[in-house]
């Protein structure tokens, strides 16, 4: 099987998944669910580094160090804004055990 | 070496379909979110294991840069800011794609030559940097209208459709024609095509999203999103990476449903938001001659104090006041009385998917209080109080109603049913889609002027001596 038949393969599966597990999210996780997904498409960085690694030409360098700083800024941004949000929801029940141990 | 690379690859695509599984759960989202670290993580130290990797002073350099950057972003960012903050990272994502798709075409020419590569290797670096530049600049552009750097009105040029149609033609046209003549053209004239397509995406993305109104913003974020992912996907397949190929499309089909989510929640279709430019003339309507009943923040305090049960409808309007607090403020001293209040959420109230529960999660509003459009509309009827936050087009009964509005079609809060309506409002200009609203001028309604969080503490200090 070719290389691009095998990728298209992975990719339909992939897609698939992808709807199947995401289909149901409640609205008020939808900000979560979209910043913490954008923080897994800066998956991009395992290209990134793969080019900044290598000692081909300075230009090579510069588009490699350029490309891992854009994906860090990604997958750093996206992980720790998501978590910062996260830590804001609470249900009732911890709104209230909190506002008795006060 | 290599199979434990790939088997740490296939333990991360693991990890984030875990990951994404637990964000869509309030319970397991933030363990969710922390299980796609993790996977994060081990994908970067895997690959630092790679043979082709043979320096890292660069990479400590940029991993280092890169981290800072955005942890500063994502600490310092003020929760009303956030849905520029998800398209500056979308961006950052898209850019990242593009620059190393543009790496990959050096690297050809600087071995072997463009004409010796295959022509797969050749489209998919095309399409790689195609997506990741149109999600590099489109993000940018919304960054810049909701950052209010650019005007959140629809920017359209003359005969813009016609561009966009020229420049995608362009984008695509140059990519096939580079294909074909492969193996006939020049180095320099192939490597010319491909810098060309970049600039034309480049040019396209600015172009989809600057006749965009604010309104529609959440569709298009949840887009970008989308093309973020997709972006990462068509790395995957520039470099034979199943992991960024998986990940990628995971995020791809995420953004995909809260994309569809939006346009459902807004009655329309997605080229119909990339290609409508919805909002673009304001219909001057006949506000000038018809009168509203306005009311003061005391009397407001008097009508919500007796009442037995207020539905809180927040809209865009809460987030430019920073009204979130003195909402719950308000809330809470409601329910101290005995007031049932519940919060109805628009799904595309703000300026991206869930605008509205980040801000009043922020101010420590339990989620349980927070309802949706289908659950709560039918509660209006037997509702003493709807309290509309700056909301506007989301609330508009012309949808329901009039044939003939712009809005006509699209799934509302049917805050007119309530007994009484309170409208918190800066002034009386019609919302983001331009559109006169019938709510304002029903016998029910009482406006309150001002700033939104201003009214709601001038409401709570009225409060106190009802």
């Amino acid at each position: 099987m070719s290389e691009l038949l095998f990728s298209i393969f992975i990719f339909t599966l992939a897609a698939f998944v992808g709807f199947e597990v995401i289909s149901k999210v409640p609205p008020t996780l939808h900000t979560p669910l979209m910043s913490g997904s954008n923080a897994i498409s800066g998956i991009t960085i395992i290209g990134s580094l793969l080019i900044a690694g290598r000692t081909e030409s300075p230009l090579l360098t510069v588009l490699g160090t350029a490309a891992v700083v854009c994906a860090m800024i990604n997958v750093v941004g996206g992980f720790l804004v998501t978590d910062r949000m996260l830590r804001m929801f609470r249900s009732q029940r911890a709104a209230e055990r909190d506002g008795s141990a006060h | 070496m290599e199979a434990l690379i790939n088997l740490a690859y296939l333990a991360a695509s693991a990890m984030f379909i875990v990951a994404l599984k637990r964000l869509s759960s309030p319970r397991t989202a933030r363990s969710g979110n922390l299980l796609g670290a993790a996977g994060m993580a081990l994908g970067i130290v895997a690959t630092l294991l790679d043979r082709s990797i043979v320096r890292f002073e660069w990479i400590v350099l940029g991993v280092l840069l890169g981290s800072a950057l955005g942890a500063v972003m994502a600490l310092r960012v003020r929760m009303t800011a956030m849905p520029q903050m998800v398209a500056l990272l979308n961006g950052f994502g898209g850019a990242a794609s593009a620059l190393v798709a543009t790496a990959e075409i050096e690297r050809l020419l600087l071995h072997h030559g463009l004409s010796q590569a295959s022509g797969v290797l050749i489209g998919t670096i095309h399409a790689s940097v195609i997506i990741g530049s149109v999600t590099f600049t489109g993000s940018v552009i919304a960054f810049a209208k909701l950052q209010e750097l650019l005007t959140g009105r629809p920017i359209v040029l003359p005969l813009h459709q016609l561009w966009n149609a020229l420049l995608t033609a362009a984008a695509v046209g140059l990519t096939i024609l580079a294909l074909v003549q492969q193996h006939s053209w020049a180095e320099p004239t192939l490597t010319g095509l491909f810098y060309a397509v970049l600039v034309l995406s480049a040019l396209l993305g600015i172009m989809l999203v600057i006749p965009i109104g604010g309104a529609d913003m959440p569709v298009v974020i949840s887009f970008l999103n989308s093309l973020s992912g997709l972006a990462a996907a068509s790395t995957g397949f520039v470099l034979h990476n199943y992991l960024l190929i998986i990940a990628g499309t995971l995020v791809g089909a995420s953004g995909f449903i809260l994309t569809n989510i939006m346009c459902v929640a807004m009655n329309r279709t997605l080229p119909n938001v990339l290609f409508g430019a919805f909002g673009a003339e304001v219909t001057a309507g006949t506000a000038t001659d018809r009168v509203v009943r306005s009311t003061t923040p005391e009397d407001a305090a008097v009508i919500l104090g007796y009442a037995r049960s207020v539905i809180v409808v927040p809209g865009y309007g809460m987030a430019v006041a920073q009204a979130q607090h003195a909402v719950k403020k308000l809330a809470t001293l409601l329910q101290q009385r005995g007031v049932d209040v519940k919060f109805a959420i628009h799904p595309v109230a703000g300026r991206m998917p869930g605008h509205m529960n980040v801000l009043l999660a922020e101010a420590d509003v339990p989620y349980e209080l927070l309802y949706d459009m289908e659950q709560i509309n039918p509660e209006f009827e037997h509702t003493d109080v709807a309290l509309v936050v700056g909301a506007n087009d989301v609330v508009n009964p012309a949808a329901r109603k009039d044939p003939s509005s712009p809005l006509y079609g699209m799934p509302i809060l049917n805050v007119d049913y309530a007994r009484t309506v309170i409208v918190l409002k800066r002034s009386m200009n019609p919302g983001f889609a331009g559109v006169e609203n019938e709510l304002f001028y029903q016998p029910n309604t009482y406006m309150l002027f001002g700033d939104a969080r201003r009214s709601l503490e001038a409401i709570a200090e009225a409060l106190k001596s009802v």
